[in-house]
């Protein structure tokens, strides 16, 4: 059907986006059919990332798994890590001390932040503005140190582990919170200065990769993705972890399901990510960070799902065991792969320059969607 | 009104462009918002977290005594094979056989700095190291014996 | 006093002792075009250092600071590294055109520099029909860039090279009329008479908001004929990867990175030239002691100064705003700029008539 020079029979251009393009942010491969500057198809192709992480899993200990998820989608890892402590703690009752809950979930909405910081830079690069790229990086060094001052690394922290955190906060951790959570409100106007009130910007993202509920749904799209189109489907909300439930926070919503649809509900989202953290920074309760565990850990036999909402969705667990110390078939389902799918169905019709910004939006973190 | 609506499109298209001018301008002209760390040269002045993973190390004390007891532990709770203990047996000066490491071999190139192998150590004989710069010229220069030559095991650690 | 003029006057005469006529302009024809090369040579290197000065401070970076005093010198270590590059051609492509294209980027730069007036009475032609010929000239720009596209035999290339020629060929039109608003006004289309037409003023301070206006969409439309950003469809970084030059590499990519950089020198002193006075110090009416004052700062000091100003701004525009889209890129185009444009012009025409201006 691929002829020579690239056209296919009925004359399309066909172009190979990626493996290595500046837009994938990543080794992902788009096939892309072109009518001049339309889009008639989109075809991702996938696997030149895939590490086989739950086959890896089938032989690593509940203990040790942990590490492997964070190399998944490294930009939520906490997140991810948090997901294979919770399944463990559900299969074997752990009891977390309410320290390390609440030590989790701020964890967490930190990483969300870094997340979404980082994505709002790289989607910013897409559209061809590079400056919000360094500015975004500002806010997140802030978040970057305190991580690394209290779980010892800045990207994959490996910081939870079944019954509670690894290690207690730092001393500085409350401040250097507070003083980021001041940085942030002074800088988060200036994203609306430089991108959000942009008119360039602005219609670059109002009324492309439009996808409606209905179809957002069955392609299986979930966080942000899906609540841009007006969905409610935020596992914190829903099927809540942790504190979850005692945290006041809003499940923000838009309804357009345009980019610009999902481009506010992330910007809004880190607004309610430091609601939950100045609820939680100075209501720390004292005492253990780790429950008492055993040395060994054996899930009884059975199946076990867990869900957690990271930066990009909804990230879930699916381990089956045997009893054993290693689970015997793990599944992971990652926010990134089901977000993908939708792609191509949302740029049907539109210009090269707005799938980029459409796969910006999505938030595609490739080792994810690959594993 | 077509006309009154272009214009006002108009208008607050540049306003929205000249608010965003404002801010970069900001920027260029005021340098102490930079960032840059310039990291070659502040090495002096780098501060690490003192939590920061960045390679297992084995402590010695002045009398080039460890307190690793070979229990292998560590070999046991890491998820990538980077710690390989290789024991042997000495003889204490009762005359009884005991088990001691003859070498700790770590790869460095395979580790994940996951932190397993310390929370895993009974005798908290290996610790994080808040190194950084790993880099070298051939591959098995990362791997590394952490006790060091014709060390022993420290007294009173069982 | 020493200007530019002078020294240009002295060789003029030494020459013409010397040698006969036909030889003197020969080698005045030589001098210029040596003049060219190295000013070409030293705009570029200093450009690139200021475009990443920018950048970086916009950016909250430090910049380039390592090769030389400050990191002066970065855009040499630059050079010479592209220079030892390799330069190569793709197995598929149209070897002739592919070689060529470069050339002809660098070629219509060059040409351009022809009517400039860079100080007073200091240029290479007084040409009698400067404005007309500078956008002659400046719409051939665009073979180049198809030229390369198509040559390439790469998909990237040859819809980046699409993109520009939509994007110059409509671009030209607004361009043109916001430079015919000054042509009505000064009445002439000889750059250096024009300059002399603001001797009382600049025109964007006498030619009330109709000129303001025009100077905008001159601005707007030079962008994107030098495929700047937030014009820059044919690089286009994140959806072309690079565009019409993605197969490009060593000196001939060099050829068109300079080409472009030119080209926005150009495009700033015909604006600085049309707008802003050209090398015409600042003036108010009749203010004789002010005018005067103004007067001691050399002229070539004004030229370069105003142009350099315009030049930030245009890079100052690259690193705030995002990309637009093709068709976004027509519609300001056709939608906004050349109505206005051409509503501007009669408005202008209407000033000159009366003789509002001051």
């Amino acid at each position: 059907m691929v002829e020579e020079l690239g056209t296919n029979t009925e004359g399309d251009l066909i172009i190979n986006v990626g493996p290595q393009h500046p837009a994938t942010h990543g080794v992902l491969h788009l096939v892309i059919t072109l009518n001049g500057e339309t889009i008639k198809k989109v075809e991702p192709h996938l696997g030149y990332i895939h590490r086989s992480i739950e086959k890896m899993c089938e032989s690593l200990t509940y203990r040790q798994y942990i590490y492997v998820t964070s190399r998944m989608d490294y930009l939520s890892s906490h997140i991810n890590n948090h997901a294979c402590a919770l399944i463990v703690e559900k299969g074997m009752q752990i009891e977390v001390p309410p320290r390390a809950q609440v030590i989790r979930v701020l964890m967490d909405e930190l990483t969300r932040i870094a997340s979404h910081e980082l994505w709002w830079g790289s989607m910013a690069m897409d559209l061809g503005a590079f400056t919000p790229f360094f500015h975004a990086f500002r806010e997140r060094e802030a978040i970057n140190e305190i991580m690394e001052e209290t779980c010892g690394a800045r990207l994959t922290m490996n910081y939870m582990v079944p019954g509670g955190v690894l290690d207690d906060l730092h001393p500085d951790f409350q401040r250097k919170v507070k003083e980021f959570i001041s940085l942030y409100k002074r800088k988060i106007s200036e994203y609306d200065e430089i991108v959000t009130g942009n008119i360039i910007f602005q219609n670059r993202m109002k009324g492309v990769g439009v996808i409606s509920a209905a179809d957002a749904i069955s392609f299986g799209c979930s966080g942000p993705a899906l609540r841009g189109s007006g969905v409610s489907c935020d596992i914190r909300k829903i099927y809540p972890y942790e504190i979850y439930d005692k945290i006041e926070f809003d499940e923000v919503l838009e309804t357009a399901g345009d980019s610009f649809a999902r481009y506010m509900v992330r910007i809004r989202e880190m607004n309610q990510s430091i609601r939950i953290i100045e609820q939680l920074i100075d209501n720390i309760p004292e005492g253990d960070f780790q429950a008492k565990t055993k040395a060994v850990l054996k899930l009884p036999k059975g199946e076990f799902y867990q869900r957690v909402e990271t930066a990009r969705g909804e990230f879930g667990i699916f381990i089956v065991s045997e009893g054993g110390t290693n689970p015997y078939r793990i599944k992971f389902r990652s926010p990134g792969f089901s977000n993908l799918s939708a792609l191509d169905h949302m740029a049907r019709g539109s210009k090269i320059g707005d799938l980029v910004a459409m796969m910006g939006t999505l938030d595609l973190v490739i080792p994810d969607i690959d594993r | 009104m077509f006309i009154v609506n272009y214009i006002k499109d108009v208008f607050n298209a540049l306003k929205s462009l000249a608010i965003g001018l404002r801010r970069t301008l900001f920027y260029f002209t005021h340098h102490k918002e930079i960032i840059t760390e310039q990291y070659p040269d502040n090495r002096a002045t780098l501060h690490l977290a003192d939590r920061f993973k960045g390679e297992v190390v084995m402590p010695h004390d002045e009398n080039n005594e460890h307190r690793c007891t070979g229990c292998t532990a560590c070999e046991l709770a890491c998820p990538n094979g980077t710690i390989k203990v290789v024991t042997k047996f000495d003889m204490t000066p009762e005359g009884k056989k005991k088990k001691a490491i003859d070498k700790l071999v770590y790869h460095l190139e395979l580790c994940t700095m996951c932190n397993l192998c310390i929370t895993a150590c009974p005798s908290d004989a290996i610790k994080m190291a808040q190194t950084f710069e790993h880099s070298v010229y051939d591959r098995s220069q990362l791997t590394k014996v952490l006790n060091k030559e014709g060390s022993k095991i420290m007294e009173g650690v069982e | 006093m020493w200007s530019f003029s002078n020294i240009a006057d002295i060789i003029h005469e030494w020459l013409n002792k010397t040698f006969n006529a036909t030889l003197a302009t020969l080698f005045e024809m030589v001098i210029a075009g040596v003049c060219v090369i190295g000013l070409f040579a030293v705009l570029g290197l200093i450009l690139v250092i200021m475009e990443r000065k920018v950048a970086a401070w916009i950016q909250i970076r430090l910049g380039p600071n390592r090769v030389g005093p400050k990191g002066m010198m970065q855009s040499m270590a630059d050079t010479l590294k592209l220079l030892v590059k390799e330069a190569m051609t793709p197995d598929g492509a149209d070897k002739f055109l592919f070689n060529l294209a470069p050339y002809i980027a660098m070629m219509v730069a060059m040409l351009l520099m022809a009517p400039i007036a860079f100080a007073s009475n200091f240029m290479m032609w007084n040409l009698n029909i400067g404005v007309l010929y500078v956008s002659a000239i400046s719409s051939v720009s665009v073979i180049s860039i198809l030229m390369a596209g198509w040559a390439s035999n790469n998909k990237y290339s040859l819809l980046g090279a699409m993109r520009s020629g939509a994007q110059i060929v409509s671009y030209e039109l607004s361009a043109g009329l916001a430079i015919l608003s000054i042509v009505v006004l000064s009445g002439t289309l000889n750059l250096n008479e024009i300059v002399l037409s603001q001797a009382d003023g600049w025109w964007i301070f006498k030619g009330h908001i109709p000129v303001i206006i025009s100077f905008i969409i001159f601005i707007i439309a030079v962008t994107a004929e030098t495929n700047r950003a937030p014009f820059d469809l044919a690089e286009a970084e994140s959806e072309l990867t690079a565009g019409f030059h993605t197969e490009y590499s060593g000196m001939k990519f060099a050829l068109f990175f300079l080409a472009e950089y030119v080209n926005v020198f150009i495009v700033c002193a015909i604006g600085a030239t049309l707008f802003l006075g050209g090398w015409m110090p600042f003036h108010i009416g009749h203010w004789e002691g002010f005018n005067h004052i103004m007067d001691f700062i050399p002229s070539s000091l004004w030229f370069f100064g105003k142009t350099f100003f315009l030049i930030f701004l245009i890079m100052w525009f690259r690193w705030t705003f995002p990309r637009l889209r093709i068709d976004q890129l027509l519609n300001l185009e056709w939608k906004y700029l050349l109505p206005i444009g051409m509503f501007n012009l009669l408005l202008v025409t209407a000033i000159a008539i009366l003789g509002w201006y001051f």
